[in-house]
């Protein structure tokens, strides 16, 4: 076997190789190229614009491949020994700059009018209207609201290495009176059809919250407030969204995880209610164990 | 600098000679020379010695995540290896081989005797030694924790306090002031030493992806030396430059330090583009397609690269003008960069290519490099951004760009110019083992990647929960990781066995266009005796010409008289 025959055979089993780990790859998941989505619809729309640019890749993709490995093929020295001496072309120079600012322009294009329907959020459903209540437009043009100005209003607090959620329409006063308001660890609990806005923050370091199927990622920076919302469809009721931090923040950082548990509306009042009793009861017991303690040391 | 007037006949060019006393050899003429050639060397070796350690460091990475829950490291030795693995590909491997390579060729190929500031660039290359020295002493004491970027708040002295943030504070500073003297020499000597005829229009393309490059770290060291001495004084000195608490601002560290490294990215990838600028019409037979183009759009890339920062802040709570103006700037960058890559396929087109090991490189550079480019629109895009920045996605399109930008045409420019360094051949045979172990490694680590971050995978996790696919597709990774790393020692193993045993070059074994060629192969310590009028962008094609007509000259010459008596 010759040396050339031999290196043919190598590049074909390169090529073989890599077009077997894509296959392997591509019946493994049907999710493999896109984004996660389905919990809200802002990560659909997300989705379904990175669908929209990635046709527009996968032209670019194969024409640039397509025409590189071409011209390595057909212009190999033992098929075209002699080079043709060209400095350059003005014309096809300008139309691939005119072509590939038009790709640019028309990513850019879609993009806005896509925009609007993944940053603004939605009205709840009217089932759900009742846990919702007038949001507070904090003086910051990022805090979006729904259009009739109503939303479950939680405020998200990352620390090293766990989430916090209060449920409070002002997280300015929630965090002045830490006591009066519900609030849980690690799980939020949500109801499906409504509109849930956040309010994120940090008391520490930078961490980021990402719930995958609901959306994009929101660092939490301390001193700063991040905005954004989701709303989950009535039929996913009773499902459990996960996800985590995704900014490091230190050494377990890949434990910071968070989870949002969508319930009907019915059973998220009670959770609430029930949440509400704990934490009045965990307050009193812990003011009546102060005041026995300040009472044993008198 | 000297230009010999053409004979009054026949203009043969003259081959450069060797001065006639010994050059010094020695350990001592390493540690004191000036020479821009030794200290070339010097960088090609620390640098790819760097390389190997941050690759290890890699290695290690990938087999604590070869399995879902695996204990194999801890998070506090999980978090220390990927802050050294970036902190050491970036500023101990990528951006000094760089200069490496133009310390070695820029004076080569301007055809002058030195740079500009002989001792300047011995400090340079003193000034990295130490960077990298202090930067690992720290691992006998605390390594650093905080990721290359090393944000504020995490990296201040309340959630970090052991030495390993100091360790790296110290490092960039060290290795930021030799890029700093580094560049001016290379502007310096760019500017002033070119051969006589080498206006900016016949300045090979590689000096000047280096010239811009070289402008800048100029332009970009500046400012993160001033953000980590903010950070040195709020972690000893009671400032709250980045303290929310005291009335700071973290989000201020993260524009600092993009404002520098995304310029960075463009300082680790131009010169890059350089050597695949040069390789390409050598192994192709033909002149670089638009010449003017590509230069002009390395100048544009430049310059729009410093306009880009806030993409890698996409996340952050910041106004919907700063996104918007962001987007735009970063998707701006792809045209020139489009510009540059379709410029190297028309370079190939109708040209007689020949396979050689660095060829290969460059075209698997081109094929790699535009799926990084592809991924980067895609990351511009902000609304997308917000799904993909932190993940594994973004992992896969860094390391195509800087694997696939960077790592792969500096193995071109090795397999391009060993033979001129050494005065050897490296072994094609082991070149293009080496090359298709790369190359199938690099795809099956970091294709999957795209889909590990898409399945919700943030990256700097050191464990990750067995849900779905994730454990398969991590194995995928780690198998690809280990062939990448074969790929590299065969490189590793030919360049040390050829440096002895190679076959003997010659002057220019490539036929190529550009001065190092006309010298003798390794160039004395002079360079060059004679420095040839530089016509155009190919200089060594004119003389080869001028010697085919004045020999078929001579030639006939000889048919017709008839010598002797």
């Amino acid at each position: 076997m010759g040396s050339s025959s031999r290196y043919r055979l190598l590049g074909a089993a390169v090529l073989a190789a890599l077009a077997t780990a894509l296959l392997f790859a591509g019946s493994a998941s049907a999710n493999l190229l896109t984004p996660e989505s389905g919990g809200s619809q802002n990560a659909d729309d997300i989705a379904s614009l990175y669908k929209l640019v990635l046709y527009i890749a996968i032209v670019v993709f194969l024409i640039v491949e397509g025409t590189l490995i071409y011209s390595l093929v057909r212009y190999r020295r033992k098929r075209n020994p002699v080079a043709q001496q060209i400095r350059g072309n003005h014309r096809l120079e300008l139309s691939w700059t005119i072509a590939a600012t038009l790709i640019v322009v028309a990513i850019s294009v879609v993009t806005f009018i896509k925009l609007g329907d993944i940053r603004n959020p939605p009205n709840s459903d009217a089932a759900a209207l009742a846990v919702t209540s007038k949001g507070v437009q904090a003086g910051d043009v990022r805090r979006r609201l729904p259009p009739d100005g109503r939303s479950l209003n939680i405020c998200v607090n990352g620390q090293q290495y766990i989430w916090r959620y209060t449920y409070a329409p002002d997280c300015k006063k929630a965090t002045q009176n830490v006591g009066d308001s519900v609030f849980s660890y690690e799980e939020m609990v949500v109801p499906v059809g409504a509109t849930v806005t956040l309010d994120i923050n940090a008391q520490d370091v930078a961490h980021s919250w990402w719930i995958p199927e609901l959306g994009g990622k929101f660092d939490a920076v301390p001193g700063s407030t991040n905005y954004t919302s989701f709303k989950i469809p009535a039929d996913k009721v009773n499902t459990v969204f996960k996800g985590q931090c995704a900014e490091l923040c230190g050494r377990n950082h890949a434990n910071m995880t968070a989870r949002v548990r969508a319930l009907s509306v019915a059973d998220f009042q009670r959770w609430f209610a029930q949440q509400k009793a704990d934490i009045a009861a965990a307050n009193q017991a812990a003011i009546a164990g102060r005041k026995q303690f300040q009472g044993d040391t008198q | 600098m000297s230009a010999i007037d053409p004979p009054v006949r026949q203009p043969v060019p003259q081959v450069a000679a060797h001065k006639i006393e010994p050059e010094e050899s020695g350990f001592w003429s390493w540690i004191t020379t000036t020479d821009h050639k030794k200290i070339g060397i010097m960088y090609l070796v620390l640098t790819f010695a760097f390389f190997l350690i941050g690759g290890v460091e890699a290695l290690m990475m990938r087999l604590q995540l070869s399995q879902a829950d695996n204990t194999l490291l801890d998070p506090q030795t999980y978090n220390a290896l990927f802050t050294m693995h970036g902190t050491t590909m970036i500023f101990l491997f990528v951006v000094p081989v760089m200069a490496g390579f133009g310390n070695y060729f820029v004076p080569l190929m301007i055809g002058a005797r030195d740079m500009a500031f002989p001792k300047l660039n011995a400090l340079s290359f003193w000034l990295l030694a130490a960077g990298g020295v202090v930067f690992y002493a720290s691992l006998f004491f605390a390594a650093p924790e905080c990721g290359w970027t090393c944000y504020a708040p995490l990296s201040d002295d309340q959630f970090l306090p052991s030495g390993g943030v100091d360790a790296w504070i110290f490092l960039i500073h060290l290795t930021g002031l030799s890029s700093l003297v580094g560049a001016i020499n290379f502007v310096a000597t760019i500017a002033n030493m070119r051969a006589p005829g080498m206006g900016w229009g016949r300045m090979p393309l590689f000096i000047w992806s280096i010239l811009v490059y070289a402008i800048l770290l100029i332009i970009a060291l500046p400012v993160i030396a001033g953000a980590v001495t903010m950070l040195l004084t709020d972690r000893h000195f009671g400032t709250h430059f980045f303290d929310a608490a005291g009335g700071g601002e973290p989000l201020l560290w993260q524009h600092l330090f993009w404002f520098f490294g995304h310029p960075e990215v463009y300082i680790m990838v131009l010169p890059g583009f350089g050597i695949i600028s040069e390789v390409l019409p050598v192994f192709s037979r033909k002149p670089i397609f638009g010449y003017k183009a590509i230069a002009a759009a390395t100048v544009v890339i430049a310059f729009l690269g410093l306009l880009v920062w806030a993409h890698h802040m996409f996340a952050t709570p910041s106004p919907a003008i700063v996104l918007v103006f962001f987007m735009i700037s970063s998707m701006l960058i792809a045209i020139p960069t489009g510009i540059k890559i379709f410029n190297w396929i028309a370079t190939l087109w109708r040209g007689s290519i020949e396979f050689t090991t660095s060829l290969l490189f460059a075209a698997g550079f081109i094929g790699t490099f535009v799926i990084g480019g592809i991924t980067g629109v895609f990351l511009a895009v902000f609304p997308i951004d917000w799904q993909l920045t932190d993940t594994y996605y973004v992992v896969a399109h860094l390391h195509y760009v800087l694997v696939g930008g960077a790592v792969f045409s500096i193995f071109a420019g090795i397999y391009y110019w060993f033979p001129k360094i050494t005065g050897r051949m490296l072994s094609e045979k082991l070149g293009k083992t080496s090359f298709a172990l790369m190359l199938v490694g690099f795809h099956v680590t970091f294709l999957i990647q795209h889909s590990i971050g898409m399945d919700g995978m943030p990256r700097r996790v050191y464990e990750f929960p067995d849900v779905g696919h994730l454990e398969l597709y991590n194995q995928i990774s780690t198998v690809g990781s280990f062939i990448l790393g074969i790929g590299v020692l065969v490189t590793v193993l030919n360049v040390v066995r050829s440096a002895k045993k190679g076959a003997v070059a010659g002057n220019d074994p490539w036929k190529a266009n550009t001065l190092e060629w006309f010298t003798s192969s390794p160039p004395p310590v002079n360079n060059f005796d004679v420095i040839p009028r530089i016509r155009s962008v190919e200089p060594m094609k004119d003389i080869r010409r001028q010697i085919d007509e004045a020999s078929n000259k001579a030639a006939k010459i000889e048919e017709a008289t008839p010598v002797g008596p």
